[in-house]
Formats: C-alpha cells, structure tokens, sequence
C-alpha cells in the first residue's frame, strides 16, 4: 500500500494539477520505447466504457481515446467523415490519419452510436495494421442472457488481445487488475464524496483532471496520484463561498473544453457529473473472487452506472438524474449537449421537459470540444447562478 | 421505401402485361394503413417496430398489428408534409440535429397520431433494436411520452474487418444464444400484453412464408444484374423493399414477391430496361432523399443511368437478402434466432464496414460507378461513407458521385448544386467511355452466374 503523505501546502497540489493538465493536453500515445513498465504495446478505447481490466492483465496500456481538444487543427479528418458527426469523432479520426495513434496496438470502440461504430471501419481501412474493432456491449441488459453474453464477447475480446501479445492472459492476472482497478474506483468515488460534502475545496475542473490523468497511465501510478491529490485536497484550507449547488450532465462521451467547466466552476458548485463516466462505470466493487471474466461481465449489468448511450429499464433517464440531484443535494442542473450528438441532444430534451414539470431549475447548455471562446457562457452561466441565489435566498 | 406507393405511377415507364408492382404495391400498402385505423375497433394489438432487427415473426405468431414508424416518418416526406412535422418539433424544443424520422414522429405525436394517410393507432408494445442507434432514443420518446412498453432487441454485428461469421460455428452459437435468451423474453413478455399463449406452430408458419419470399426477393435482386437492369433499385426498389418489410411474413407479400419476379424475368426475356437506353450502370449507397425522390432519379435517368443496385435493398430489410438465411421450421424458435443473428451482421456490416459490401456489389452488378447520397440527420448512413468513398477510390477505381441532402427534410435539398454535380458526374463518365451494350450484357449476367 502507499504511504499517505502528510499534506504540505497549496503548492504541491498545483503541481499535481499542473502534470494531469499537462497529461491532459498530450493526445499522443507511448511508443514502444516509451512504455510504462510491464507494458508491451496500447490498446486505444473510444468512450463510454471499456473493461481495461482485460487489457491491463495482458500487458496493454489502456489509453481512453478522448478527441483532440480545442488546440487540433483537423487537416483530413473533414474530407472523410459526413459534415454532420460529432467533435470527437472527427478528431478521433483526425488523429488516426495524422499519426498521432499510429503506435497503438488497437483500437475498439462500441455501439453507443452510430457514429462511433463507424470508427471501426474507418480505423480497418486506414490502419490495417492496429486490431480495430467494435466490443459488442449490449443494449439490452434487462434480459436473462445478458451476462453471459457479455462474458461471451470478453473472452473473445481476451482471445484477440491474447494473440496480440503472444501469451495467456491468465485468471490470476485478471484478479490483480480489477484489485487495481476497484481501488481506481474507490479513490474516484472519494474523491466526488469531497464534491459533495465540501465542494469549495476541489473545483469540477480540478476533480476532472485528476481523474482525466488516468485515461493514459497505468491505473498503478493514477491511484497514487488520487491518493496524494485527495489527502492534499482534504486539508485545504479555502472558505466555503456563496455559490449555487448543480449537477453537470452531458460530459459522457465528447468532452467539454476545461475552460468550460472552469467557467461553470467560477459561478457554481458542481456537486456531481457525468463527466468520464465510463471510468466510474461501476458503482460498486467487482468481485475479486471467482471467475473474473464473469465478475466484469456481471458488474456490468448488476452495479454500473447510467449514460444517455445505455438502454436499461432499471435506469429511467430522469430516474438517475433526479438521484444524481437528490444525493448531491443540488439546487439545480446544467444540462449540456455535444453538438451534432444525438443520443446527448435528445437526451437533453427529455431532462429539460422533467425538471420543468418538476419545477427545478436548470441551464441548457450546447458545446463542441473544439470550442474557443467562453465569454458568451460565462456570462449565461453567471445570471443562471445569480437568478439561483436570489430564488434560495 | 414505399415511396411510389402513395404517389400516382410517373408516365413512360415500361407496361406490365398482368401486374404492375406500383400499383399492387400501392394497393398493399392502402390497405396496411386501413388496417391500421381498423385495429382499435378490432380490438387488435398494436406494436411499433423499426425496419431493421424487429422480430416480425415473433409479433405475427400474436397477431399484432404493425406500425413501422420510419414508413410513416418518410411518407410525410413522399405527400410534402413533413416540413410541417418537423417544424411542430423543433418548436417542442428537438434539436435541428437528429435524426428527421424521429422529429417527423414527434411532430406526429404533438398531432395527436393524425398522419397525411390516416391516424396512427396508439402502439401496445415497441420493440427497438441496436441496429442503428437513434432506433433505442426513438423508442425512449415512446417510453416516456406514451407509457409503450418497450423491448431493445440487442443484435451483434461484425466486430472486425474480415469477420467470417458462418453458421453453427463458435461465434455465431455464441451470439445466437443471446439472440434466443431475449426472444424468449420478448415472447413472454407479449404473453402478458395480449393474454395469449405464444403457438409454435403460427411462427413456423410465419417463417415458412417469410423462407418464400426470401426466395423470390433474391432472385429479384439478381435480376437486376442483367443489362439492361430490369428496374431501378433506388425507385422501384422502395416500393419492393416497402413490401418485405411491411408484409413479412404474410401471405399477400409472398404473392406480391412471386408475381413481381415473374413479372421482371418475362421483361428481362423481351429485353426490355427500366431506361429506354441503358448508359450506365450505377450503384447507390445511402438512403433517399423522399422528399425529391422523382427529381433525384431524373437527373441520372436523363443520362441513361440506372441504379442497378442499392445496399439500401440489403439492409433496410434488416439483412435478409442472402440466398443462405432460410429458416428451419422444423425448430422455429432456435432456427429464428440462428438467422437473426446472421442477418442482423449482414445489415450492420453494409454499413459500418461498408467497403467490404460495396466491392462485392460493385463486381455482382457490374456497374460504371457508384453514388454515395449523405444524409444529413442520419449518422447510420452517412457517418463513414466520405471515408468508404476514399477507399474504393484508391483501391478500385470507380468512379463515384457524393451527394449530401436529407431523407425528409425540405430544407437541405438544393437542386441547382446537385444537378451541377450529377451532370459533371456524368461528363467524367461519358469521357471515360463505357463498355458498348454488347459487352455489358455479358459481364453483368457473368456476374450474377459467379455470385
Ligand atoms: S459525442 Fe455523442 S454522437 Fe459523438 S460519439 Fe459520443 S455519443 Fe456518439
Ligand atoms: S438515424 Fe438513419 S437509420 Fe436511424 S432511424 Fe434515423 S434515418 Fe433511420
């Protein structure tokens, strides 16, 4: 286990803050040579989820493929995807055709959407060498065959992954990944109870980051950063300010530019959100016992979250905003969209439509993580605060 | 599909001689949507399904009444009404960038279900499948809006480039299992919402004539390898492809699919086209545009192009399109889920590896070129054809055309811009130069022998 360390000062913690901004911005991916240790190759996994387990028993550097940010100038990319598709599709793509993943050793993405299944063939015909696939996860986990089915398509993915790396990668592998990977969880789940219970010590933009670090190291090194980062934040001493309580939706495939959500942290709390939701996919631990495909694929139809991308009956949309804002005890939403993303668009429209009926008040807000300029937000963003301080007063 | 269902037969196309499809067609599908109006009075059960992974021989086995909301969506379009529906949903509050089928449907829904053709009965049950995405939001709306029970059929799809999925093996058990497991869900769960008991022998029944007019509907297909193409895929085909979906497995498809092959193969043997002079051949990737359906084949027809094939025929019927994918009535339930799983990979894959698909048809329908139509609110579509166009490009050298508009929505159709484009499409074409007549009618009935 890590040794806490004890907290110093303000200093450190932004030194931690500014190496995951700087991880944040690199959209490059580890060459041979410059693999963690223990890892011989990536594998590059579009949004929402993605069992990294799998990859991390076998060697594989699970690297979250997150778009290309505000800074990348799309030189290809719009020549061979319809004007019509979302950011991060685009530059996902963009990215594949300017060599910035060419070192990858796969690439899957999954049926969230259209747009994203399409990646796999764009990745097949552009990068013939790179094992590019769709993982099947499936949209209908209500019905009795659902885990096994998706025990079913992870050892398949297992298989693929196995022939990649050239040995077994064994059950007791799989174990010491999701010990790893449950701590990864834990401390992430610390780390938004802090949001909740004491929201003036860590910003969402700052919580975002931290978390956004593990998307390209190993879920190893990320933890002791969590551990570190949130002793740090824990004792900090900042003065709990004036600011409406909200919770943040739409941040689960595309991601808001960080100025975004900077500018919603100058005006507001964001006690919670559904920002990489894929890397808190599962609300409770996976078993560490048993089968660990089965425990994967058990988790994922037992104990997982809830996104726009996934059908469950169990999990209506407004169901799990209404629990997001219950628990968080937030005054109200912001509700946001990617542009050109319909599963966020029409998912908006129906969060929009509840909380009118249930009289809560909520900002909507529509992004593209190539967006620049914030000034037109900040200040919608700053008379939704105000107008929601005056009705708590 | 379905688009010169409702509309009166165009002038100067070729006279059957016992049955025209257009006007059977039209026939069949007045009388679909009677039926529809009907089915409150009759106490008849009503569910909503989606062209592509519906599970339409489970719903006949419990004599569901069938709504397909995309055909409701794209006539609003074929009778010039859906700017109108898509207009009341966008002042609900729909964004101007999803999917028009569903605004049109929303614009339905705030009309209280009164459609251009009659009113739309109240669905009992929805099912959804994954096959493209926007099917499982649409289908939410439902949910949420109507209180429909709802069902998302999940069907996997080709995983890889170079999937080779065949029967029995690991993978398709695999994935059969899984399609089987929520078949029996589904059953039970229409056991419960018609109070019937699920009979076997009803869905063999059903499959036996879903097996004929798979038969037919292949052989109908390859027909139009022949030069001159006996019809055109992108035009008439609707009106076929409109038929298999919405009479699946119903006696009046199997006699409409039996009398259509007889009728192409008699015009096939008087050597007569779908255009008075056969130019080019051409292949057409994408759905319509049913808003500008008549103008959109007019600018090719004037050039004497014809759509010999359309990969909308393959997966718009959800996969069905391959001689292989029949139907052992002898285990009803397993042999349907064996076929789905299979059927459904092929439906996905015209479309997510669409490159693999294109090359085969390209060669079986020995075409000039091909011409890929973008639609701007459908990303199942459109998503990775700019993409595909580039590939084929560089690896087969066919010429290719890419066009962008809408399937329903009025607003992104811009004649002068794509007539500029079609007509260049077709100078390069011309000065290309094409295989004399002759010729061509070798290489296309050579195709088909190989295929
Ligand atoms: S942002 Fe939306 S449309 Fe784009 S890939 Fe993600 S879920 Fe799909
Ligand atoms: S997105 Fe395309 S395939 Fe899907 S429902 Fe809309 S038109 Fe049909």
């Amino acid at each position: 286990m890590l040794t806490r360390l004890a907290p110093e000062n303000e200093a450190e913690l932004t030194d931690l803050l500014e190496r995951c901004h700087a991880a944040a911005r690199d959209n490059s991916v580890p060459g041979k040579d410059s693999l963690p240790e223990g890892f011989s190759g990536t594998i590059g996994h579009f949004p929402v989820y993605f069992p990294e387990e799998i990859a991390h028993a076998g060697g594989l550097l699970p690297v979250n493929i997150l778009g290309g940010g505000n800074k990348l100038e799309l030189k290809h990319a719009d020549a061979r995807m319809g004007s019509f598709v979302c950011s991060i599709c685009r530059s996902t793509t963009e990215l594949g055709l300017n060599g910035t993943l060419q070192d990858l050793t796969g690439f899957v993405t999954h049926p969230i959407c259209d747009a994203a299944k399409h990646l796999a063939g764009i990745w097949s015909r552009n990068l013939p060498e790179q094992l590019a696939q769709i993982l099947y996860l499936p949209q209908n986990v209500n019905s009795r065959g659902a885990t096994r089915y998706i025990a079913a398509e992870y050892q398949r993915l297992r298989a693929d992954l196995e022939r990649k790396v050239g040995h077994v990668i064994s059950d007791e592998a799989l174990r010491r990944s999701i010990r790893i990977y449950n701590e990864n969880r834990r401390l992430l789940r610390e780390l938004y109870a802090i949001r909740r219970d004491e929201p003036w010590k860590v910003s969402c933009a700052e919580s975002y980051l931290l978390m956004r670090a593990g998307t390209r190291m190993p879920r190893e090194e990320h933890n002791a950063i969590l551990d570190q980062a949130i002793d740090l934040i824990r004792h900090r001493s900042l003065p709990a300010q004036d600011k409406p309580r909200v919770v943040f939706l739409g941040g689960f495939c595309e991601q808001p530019p960080l100025e975004m959500l900077e500018t919603i942290d100058d005006a507001c709390f964001v006690v919670d959100d559904d920002l990489l939701v894929g890397l808190r996919w599962f609300t409770q631990d996976v078993p560490e016992s048993g089968d660990p495909v089965w425990a994967l694929a058990e988790s994922f139809v037992e104990r997982s979250a809830a996104s726009p991308v996934q059908h469950d009956e169990r999990k209506t949309k407004e169901g799990y905003l209404m629990e997001m804002m219950r628990s968080s005890k937030a005054d109200a939403a912001i509700l946001t969209a990617a542009k050109f993303c319909e599963p966020g668009l029409d998912e908006q429209l129906a969060w929009s439509k509840h909380l009118d009926q249930a009289g809560i008040q909520y900002l909507v807000l529509e992004f593209e993580e190539k967006m620049t300029s914030f000034e037109q937000m900040a200040m919608q963003v700053e008379t939704f605060a105000e107008s929601l301080l005056f009705a708590l007063a | 599909m379905t688009t010169e269902i409702l509309e009166a037969a165009p002038a100067g196309t070729v006279a059957a001689a016992d049955f025209d499809p257009r006007v059977e067609g039209q026939r069949l599908i007045k009388d679909w949507y009677a039926g529809l109006a009907e089915a409150p009075r009759r106490g008849q059960h009503v569910a909503n399904v989606f062209v592509m992974g519906n599970a339409v021989e489970i719903l006949r086995a419990f004599d569901f009444q069938l709504v397909f909301p995309e055909i409701n969506s794209l006539q609003t379009g074929v009778r010039k009404a859906s700017g109108e529906y898509i207009r009341l949903s966008e002042d609900y509050g729909m964004s101007p960038d999803v999917c028009s089928y569903v605004k049109a449907d929303v614009g339905l829904m705030l009309k209280e279900n009164e459609h251009p053709v009659g009113r739309i009965p109240k669905a009992h049950l929805a099912i959804a499948s994954n096959m493209c995405s926007t099917f499982i939001k649409w289908a939410e709306i439902w949910e949420r809006w109507l209180k429909v029970p709802t069902f998302v059929l999940d069907l996997p799809g080709q995983r890889a480039t170079n999937w080779r999925v065949r029967p029995g093996d690991a993978q398709h058990a695999a994935d059969s299992r899984w399609v089987e497991a929520q078949f029996r869900d589904l059953i039970e769960k229409c056991e419960k919402i018609t109070g019937k008991r699920f009979d076997i022998d009803r869905l063999a029944e059903v499959e036996e004539r879903v097996n004929q007019m798979v038969f037919h509907w292949n052989n109908v297909m390859a027909l139009n390898r022949m030069c001159p193409a006996p019809y055109n895929a992108m035009l008439d085909g609707l009106t076929y492809i409109g038929i298999m979906n919405v009479y699946r497995g119903a006696p009046e498809g199997v006699e409409f699919m039996r009398r259509l092959e007889r009728q192409l193969k008699a015009k096939v043997a008087r050597g007569e086209g779908r255009v008075a002079e056969e130019r080019f051949r051409l292949l057409f990737s994408g759905t319509p545009c049913y808003v500008s359906m008549r103008r959109l084949v007019e600018l090719f027809e004037t050039w004497g192009g014809v759509f010999a094939y359309s990969d909308y025929l393959t997966f718009a019927a959800g996969g069905m399109d391959a001689g292989e994918l029949v139907y052992d009535t002898s285990r009803p339930l397993e042999s349907l889920a064996e076929i789905t799983a299979l059927a459904a990979q092929r439906g996905l894959s015209n479309q997510f590896f669409a490159h693999e698909r294109l090359e085969q048809q390209i060669r079986d329908y020995a075409v000039d070129g091909i011409v890929f139509h973008g639609i701007k609110s459908c990303r199942f579509v459109s998503s990775g054809m700019a993409d595909t166009r580039d590939y084929l490009n560089k690896r087969l050298a066919v010429p290719s055309l890419y066009i962008e508009s809408d399937l329903i929505d009025p607003r992104y159709w811009s004649d002068a811009q794509i007539k500029n484009r079609v007509d260049a499409f077709f100078e390069a074409l011309n000065q290309r130069g094409v295989p004399p007549p002759g010729d061509r009618k070798t290489i296309a009935a050579e195709a088909g022998r190989a295929a």
